[in-house]
């Protein structure tokens, strides 16, 4: 597992508070009222797992609690990343639910 | 069973789960991405190629509560943008009142004008509102060109508009521009007179729809004109806007950035200044409209339930196009396009790149879909908007179908310019 894989998994990250989720057949679409920016979340599962980041202490228990198969956690990690650079999730500062 | 509508669309889809994001679009979304709403069909210009003709106010106009309640509903659906156009919308008195409703209601606005009411003090309130896109149309790089299609002072009000707002530091005002015929070299005029005012550009492709009928003949790009544009495009990548209209192109090679596809009833519709919902901008016909947001259930309602709209998300017959290399990039191009010209929605697009329409916009047997709605002003007063040159006047003994098709220059007159 590449480091980067579980750095992310021990991290607290959250929704990006200018971000809207809209369910979609397809999973969602995510919008940041602050770049205008559409993006396209393409697995309910992933849904799941984004809406449940702020509710844990770290990413890991986000995909525990969507009942994510750990052998899926590298390609997970990976979806987030690019959320992640698109900006519609970001690193929590701190451990404490937000 | 493989039952098929008036559409030629087979009537059972099933969704598949994962693919592309184009397979999704194609059968539709909880809610439009791009929803175009025309808040009244009044307008101070009489642009000859207007796509919803406009001119007269409808006595029928959504009343503000009524604006308001379907703002309301925007914000449930999550409908998070919206385009406002008209007609020429801001003269609408309540125009900056809706404005800051929606924006209030987590509805993000972009707003299309002539620049009309865009005054020094509107461009300070625009600067410091946030969640706000102002889209100025021009189409000519210079007033000369500009002011033949849209009409007498209309590009000195527009680039007073674009100076208000940058004046005022209102950041990336957008350029909007339709492509003609007569305007097509000068698209580098067009870059630097948007990079000059802070603003980006984005072209949009004239659609034989409104009163663009009429003109469509003689202000559609020439065959030589569009390979032009689509190397100028490619060039320009993303740093110009398209609003995705020309996807008919990428059938010359590469795709161009964007969505290729026809979002009509997928991710796209109009609704116009009564509350009538229509599958995109350009298609305002009885044959495209799929409700009203008056109606029980109001827009939720039509856009998740109508007949026409679960016709539009069906998987498409598309006819020979299926059998061409670049069906997958162009998808038979705009459905608009088609039905305008009149030639069939299972076929190639009017301005088909392979040159595969031209046979059918031959056809003596083509015949023109009649208007089913005109708010052109009937009589404009003397000086308020005349339009100062004709286009579109069949000279006798023309044949009906495009002279253009054959020679590209065949309908380029010294004199257009």
């Amino acid at each position: 597992m590449p480091s980067a894989v579980t750095t992310m998994l021990d991290e607290p990250w959250r929704l990006s508070p200018d971000v809207a989720l809209r369910p979609e057949p397809f999973g969602a679409l995510a919008y940041d009222f602050g770049t205008r920016r559409l993006t396209f979340i393409k697995r309910p599962e992933l849904v799941t797992v984004v809406r449940g980041l702020a509710a844990g202490p770290d990413v890991r228990g986000a995909l525990k609690g969507a009942q994510v198969p750990e052998s899926q956690w590298p390609v997970f990690v990976q979806a987030l990343e690019s959320l992640a650079a698109a900006g519609t999730i970001q690193r929590r500062s701190s451990v404490t639910t937000s | 069973m493989t039952a098929t509508d008036r559409l030629g669309r087979n009537a059972l889809s099933v969704r598949p789960i994962g693919g592309s994001l184009i397979d999704q679009f194609e059968l539709g979304l909880n809610a439009p991405i791009c929803l175009t709403w025309e808040l009244t069909y009044a307008c101070n210009l009489a642009c000859v190629h207007c796509l919803s003709s406009s001119g007269r106010r409808d006595p029928r106009e959504l009343s503000t509560a009524q604006c308001e309640a379907v703002i309301d509903e925007f914000q449930a659906m999550q409908v998070f943008y919206i385009n406002i156009g008209g007609g020429e919308p801001t003269v609408r008195p309540d125009f900056w009142h809706l404005l800051e409703y929606a924006i209030d209601h987590q509805v993000g606005v972009k707003f299309s004008t002539n620049g009309v009411r865009v005054t020094p003090e509107r461009a300070r309130f625009l600067a410091a509102t946030n969640y706000v896109d102002v889209q100025v149309s021009i189409d000519g790089a210079t007033a000369e060109v500009n002011d033949r299609v849209r009409g007498h002072g209309s590009y000195d009000m527009a680039i007073r508009a674009l100076e208000n707002l940058s004046d005022a530091g209102f950041m990336d005002a957008k350029i909007s521009v339709v492509v003609t015929r007569e305007n097509v070299g000068q698209l580098d005029l067009f870059k630097a007179l948007a990079d000059r005012h802070g603003a980006t550009l984005r072209l949009t492709r004239l659609r034989p729809s409104g009163r663009g009928a009429e003109v469509w003949d003689d202000l559609h790009v020439t065959a030589t004109q569009q390979r032009e544009l689509y190397d100028w495009l490619l060039k320009a990548g993303d740093n110009v806007l398209t609003g995705d209209s020309f996807f008919h192109l990428a059938a010359y090679g590469e795709p161009l950035p964007g969505l290729n596809l026809c979002g009509a009833g997928r991710v796209v519709c109009l609704i116009d200044p009564i509350g009538d919902v229509y599958a995109c901008p350009f298609a305002i016909h009885e044959e495209f409209l799929a409700g009203n947001v008056l109606a029980p259930g109001g827009f939720d309602n039509v856009w998740k339930n109508s007949e026409l709209f679960a016709d539009l998300r069906s998987p498409q017959t598309s006819g020979a196009c299926t059998k061409c290399q670049f069906f997958d990039s162009c998808r038979g191009g705009c459905m608009a396009a088609k039905f305008f010209t009149g030639l069939p929605l299972d076929g190639p697009d009017p301005e088909c790149v392979l040159g595969n329409s031209e046979q059918a916009l031959m056809e003596i047997g083509r015949t023109i879909p009649p208007a089913s709605q005109d708010h052109s002003r009937l009589d404009p007063r003397r000086g308020a908007e005349p339009v100062l040159v004709q286009i579109g006047a069949l000279s006798p003994g023309r044949p009906p179908a495009h002279a253009c098709s054959e020679s590209p220059l065949a309908d380029f007159h010294a004199s257009a310019l």
